[in-house]
């Protein structure tokens, strides 16, 4: 290997984490396995989703190389602009199925509350790195509102999973932060306290998609098919599956959203229990992969993003999975790496870009 | 936990501190994810091991769905082969009301595609309303093949609507036996609750029509058949993707009937325009060998659901189209009942044949004058001559001799007044006079009371006497068949399409009379003198062959005392109904029958000239010569 060579190759893995860039290539080979059957051996579907992969392996690469020191600069500003357009959505945003997410910037529509989802944690995580010296309970009480102000302008679209998606992540930093247990405590009274409250401000459809997560069969056709059918899906594929392309529910069109959200009831039919065990295996080592990177994160900023992101990619995986199988509720949210869909696979990559960004960065921060 | 409070002295102690606490608390983060994964597993575990054969099972049942192969209907065939009512495939277009967001629109819509008249969306709406929306509906039948193309093209714009091959009913004969056949339709939902109720419902899954009248309703689980099962692998929007297992279907048997269709033809026709009925019956056996009642009407209007304009003409015609005259229509015998009267009288000791009565022309019963027809009598009447002359005040002083109730007994033997038994349904009982009866059908004291006069009418088939055509001709049947009575049937066998057997719809003897021979000799000899020389003779001159019968005019509305019935001076529709009851061979009878011709007039002209067609044509083979029917000179007599 000539100098040259080896040198570009260092330049292109210097800061490349080598087990996330594992872990992240094994989880998208399953997705695109698996999308080969939700879309009925579709090849034009698999090769869209395998460019979307490059993207997002180009977009991971990228933010990789970004020093989380030029991130910290760029928190305020993307936290501020993204509120800025979530009002404008708020005031001139277009309807869309009920409810009124998206921005027409004249070129294209744009969605603000997907920008959030990295906005908020970032922003927050540079909020209490920047006053690390002197945190006092007056700075968690900026965060706090720093949070609540742009989820309850998603909760006005209306769009219920990504504000509470985003509450998560806020919620993370502010724990990693070291938010006092007792507030941690009090605020979780007092939301149950305010359940009615918030039940009686929420959208019937909302409702709906909560009763039927208790009750399925009271609306087998509407609200509840979607549960009743991927709960037959995961469950009839039992220990060892059916086999790859041999799961009914999903061949024969009974499971809705087959190739984004409810993809995991293809994995589930298909796989089994011995499938969807390893798949939660590849899950718990990203996450493992991704504290210790927090853990070991040289500065507030880096450890409280890094943590965000890892416990945001956790949460992504569990409310899927719980939601496919039957114990959440119906929310849109994709599985992490393995539904079809560009927006989601790049803002995770973007995410573990961050995450080993931060990992490679460390020594030259300290040194 | 404290917050992290600050010293700045001691800042990279602090340092230390906060990452320590930090540690800490991405350490409980990662405990909070093992927990919610090992749920997670748990959840998986019980949905995958735990559930796995409900949750399996529940797969396969949205996988397979059990459709249900309708069987072909029975058809039916006269005595001779000829088919009466058959199946033949046909494209429909179908609409399930249930995915279908805006009806008026998609019929709109689809109006530019397939051919749509108004007739077809009365029909649509009126099935819809019956239906309450449930299953397909058809909105047009028999599809041309362009419009099968045509709507093929356009298919992907109308969810919910489609196009099936279904098996239509087809009555080729129309109007001729829409009586005697009858017609399917609709499955209702009180049907529905009947077959529930009998248990039947799952061998109707996938039908959607049944017998409404006629054979087809009393013969419905003989045509019906046997529903076939298909186990069909489909997916969420219930498209078959493949067949798994079949079990076809049985077809329904077939009925061969008793029915001659050429002789049922030419007695439809020999009413000309008159509406009226006739029922001619094979006295050895009971076999209906024809069943008319006219006017009829196209059954086939009512095998895909009857349009609402065809229906209310149907039901609003003054004509009465839908009355099956021969089975519910009841009519007074008139003189036909004199026979019978005369049979009573013998059989009950009352007279001799020898007995003589002087005529003159009335009998005054109590201060009232029963009048005879023939101004000034028929002079010296023996029971041969009071048949064959039709003398009414012979029966007059006969009835008042056998009093109400020893006719009712005589005449309830014969079958008036009761269900003949035939295998139809919708038979009503008419009304055979007697004590009980008139006490049970009214209410009022004064009412109920039988005065003796009552009987005096009745002698002669007038006052409350009612009967069906159908009653009538068994009646005359049993006299030719020497008192052995048989239930009359109008199908021969019922035919296994597979196995080709046949099980035949045997006679059955309901009672054999207790007549003495010689009486009913007596009274066969005038029946035979009636069409030699008294009333019937100008209908059955140069027949050649020897016939028997008794004509019969019955008021359709009573006159007054000493008012004389002038034929063309009454309205059409109180005109008297012409009755007629026969048969032939006389020595050896091999056809009964009993014809009732409304609004007509004489028996002897209107009646009898049916019969003699019927007669020739089963008889001889003889077609009869176009309508030909002598107005002019007539012999005075009524019966």
């Amino acid at each position: 290997m000539t100098p040259a060579i080896r040198r570009f190759g260092d330049y292109l893995t210097r800061h490349v984490d080598g087990i996330l860039l594992g872990m992240v290539l094994l989880l998208m080979s399953v997705g695109l396995v698996v999308l080969f059957s939700a879309s009925n051996a579709s090849l034009a579907r698999v090769t869209t989703q395998f460019m979307n992969v490059l993207v997002a392996l180009g977009v991971m690469w990228v933010f990789a190389n970004i020093p989380p020191q030029h991130l910290r600069r760029l928190a305020l500003p993307l936290y501020l602009f993204g509120v800025l357009l979530l009002v404008g959505v708020d005031r001139f945003g277009e309807i869309a199925h009920g409810a009124r997410r998206w921005l027409d910037i004249g070129i294209t529509r744009i969605q603000p509350s997907e920008l959030m989802k990295i906005a908020v944690p970032l922003a927050l995580a540079w909020y209490f790195d920047r006053y690390e010296t002197g945190l006092r309970l007056g700075n968690y009480m900026v965060a706090v509102v720093m949070l609540v102000l742009p989820v309850a302008l998603i909760v006005r679209q209306p769009d219920l999973g990504t504000a509470l998606l985003i509450s998560a992540s806020g919620f993370f930093v502010l724990f990693l932060a070291g938010l006092s247990w007792r507030i941690i405590a009090g605020a979780g009274i007092l939301a149950v306290a305010a359940l009615p409250f918030v039940w009686s401000v929420l959208h019937d459809y909302q409702r709906q998609r909560l009763l039927t997560l208790l009750d399925p069969s009271q609306d087998p056709l509407g609200a509840g098919y979607h549960t009743i059918q991927s709960t037959i899906a995961v469950g009839s594929g039992g220990l060892l599956g059916k086999g790859w392309l041999n799961g009914t529910q999903t061949h024969l069109d009974f499971i809705p959203e087959r190739t984004t959200d409810f993809i995991f009831a293809v994995y589930s039919e298909e796989f089994g229990l011995f499938g969807n065990l390893v798949l939660l295996l590849l899950f718990l080592f990203l996450i493992s992969r991704g504290m210790v990177i927090t853990a070991n994160a040289p500065t507030l900023f880096a450890r409280l993003l890094a943590g965000a992101i890892t416990l945001t990619f956790f949460t992504y995986a569990f409310v899927n999975m719980g939601m496919v199988s039957g114990i959440l509720p119906v929310v849109g949210v994709p599985l992490p790496l393995i539904s079809y869909g560009g927006t989601s696979l790049v803002s995770i990559c973007l995410g573990i870009g961050i995450l080993m960004s931060i990992a490679t960065h460390k020594k030259l921060v300290q040194t | 936990m404290p917050e992290l409070s600050i010293n700045p002295g001691i800042e990279l102690r602090n340092a230390q501190l906060e990452l320590h606490h930090f540690r800490v608390r991405l350490a409980i983060a990662f405990a909070l994810v093992l927990v919610v994964f090992s749920l997670l597993a748990t959840r998986f575990f019980y949905l995958q091991v735990v559930r796995h054969e409900q949750l399996h099972t529940l797969a396969e049942a949205n996988r397979i769905s059990i459709v249900p192969v309708v069987p072909n209907r029975g058809i039916i065939v006269d005595r001779n082969g000829v088919v009466l009512a058959h199946n033949y495939s046909a494209y429909t277009l179908e609409i399930q009301p249930g995915r279908v967001e805006n009806l008026e629109r998609t019929i709109d819509e689809l109006a530019a595609v397939v051919e749509i008249g108004l007739r077809d969306r009365r029909r649509f709406k009126r099935l819809l309303e019956e239906n309450k929306g449930i299953g397909s509906l058809p909105i047009r039948t028999r599809l041309t093949d362009e419009e099968i193309a045509r709507f093929a093209a356009n298919r992907y714009r109308f969810p919910g609507v489609e196009i099936n091959a279904r098996l239509f009913r087809q009555y080729p004969q129309g109007e001729l036996f829409s009586h005697v056949v009858g017609h399917i339709g609709r499955i209702n939902q009180r049907e529905l609750d009947q077959l529930d109720a009998d248990g039947l419902l799952p061998n109707y899954r996938g039908t959607d029509y049944m017998g409404k009248t006629g054979l087809e309703q009393s013969y419905e689980r003989f045509l019906h058949g046997t529903t076939g099962v298909e186990e069909v692998e489909v997916d969420s929007g219930g498209r078959a993707v493949r067949t798994l297992s079949r079990t076809p279907p049985v077809s329904g048997n077939n009925l061969v009937l008793k029915l001659d269709a050429r002789l049922q033809e030419v007695a439809y026709h020999a009413f000309g325009d008159y509406r009226g009925a006739l029922v001619a019956i094979e006295p050895a056996t009971g076999g209906v060998l024809a069943f008319v009642s006219k006017p009829g009407f196209d059954p086939n209007l009512f095998v895909d659901g009857i349009d609402p304009q065809n229906w209310s003409e149907l039901n609003t015609s003054s004509e009465r189209p839908l009355l099956n005259r021969a089975l519910s229509g009841t009519y007074p015998p008139g003189s036909t009942f004199k026979p019978f009267m005369a049979l009573a009288a013998l059989t009950s000791g009352k007279r001799t044949p020898q007995q003589v009565i002087s005529d003159p022309g009335f009998f005054n019963f109590g201060g009232h004058v029963f009048r005879d027809d023939k101004v000034g009598g028929h002079g010296v009447v023996d029971m041969y001559r009071s048949i064959v002359v039709s003398c009414d005040t012979y029966y007059y002083v006969l009835a008042n001799d056998l009093g109400i109730d020893g006719i009712s007994r005589f005449m309830g033997m014969l079958g008036l007044g009761s269900r003949t038994g035939i295998d139809m349904t919708g038979e009503v009982t008419g009304v055979l006079p007697s004590q009980e009866w008139k006490r049970q059908r009214f209410k009022r004291p004064e009412q109920q009371k039988w005065y003796a006069g009552e009987t005096i009418s009745v002698g002669i088939g007038q006052g409350y006497n009612a009967y069906t055509p159908l009653q009538l001709a068994g009646a005359i049947a049993t006299v030719a068949n020497n008192g052995v009575m048989f239930r009359p049937h109008i199908v021969n066998y019922v035919e296994d399409i597979r196995t080709r057997e046949r099980s035949a719809v045997e006679p059955n003897p309901l009672r054999t009379l207790d007549l003495k021979p010689e009486h009913v000799a007596v009274i066969k000899q005038a029946l035979i003198g009636v069409n030699k020389e008294g009333t019937g003779a100008r209908a059955f001159t140069g027949a050649g062959y020897v016939s028997a019968g008794k004509t019969g005019t019955a008021q359709v509305v009573a006159l007054k005392q000493g008012e004389k019935y002038v034929e063309n001076r009454v309205q059409e529709r109180y005109r008297d109904h012409a009755l007629f009851i026969a048969y032939a061979p006389a020595d050896d009878p091999k056809i009964a029958l009993a014809v009732v011709v409304e609004n007509s007039g004489f028996g002897a002209r209107y009646a009898a000239p049916i019969a003699r067609q019927v007669f020739d044509y089963y008889l001889l083979g003889k077609a009869p010569e176009p309508a030909k029917r002598d107005k002019g000179e007539d012999d005075d007599s009524r019966d």
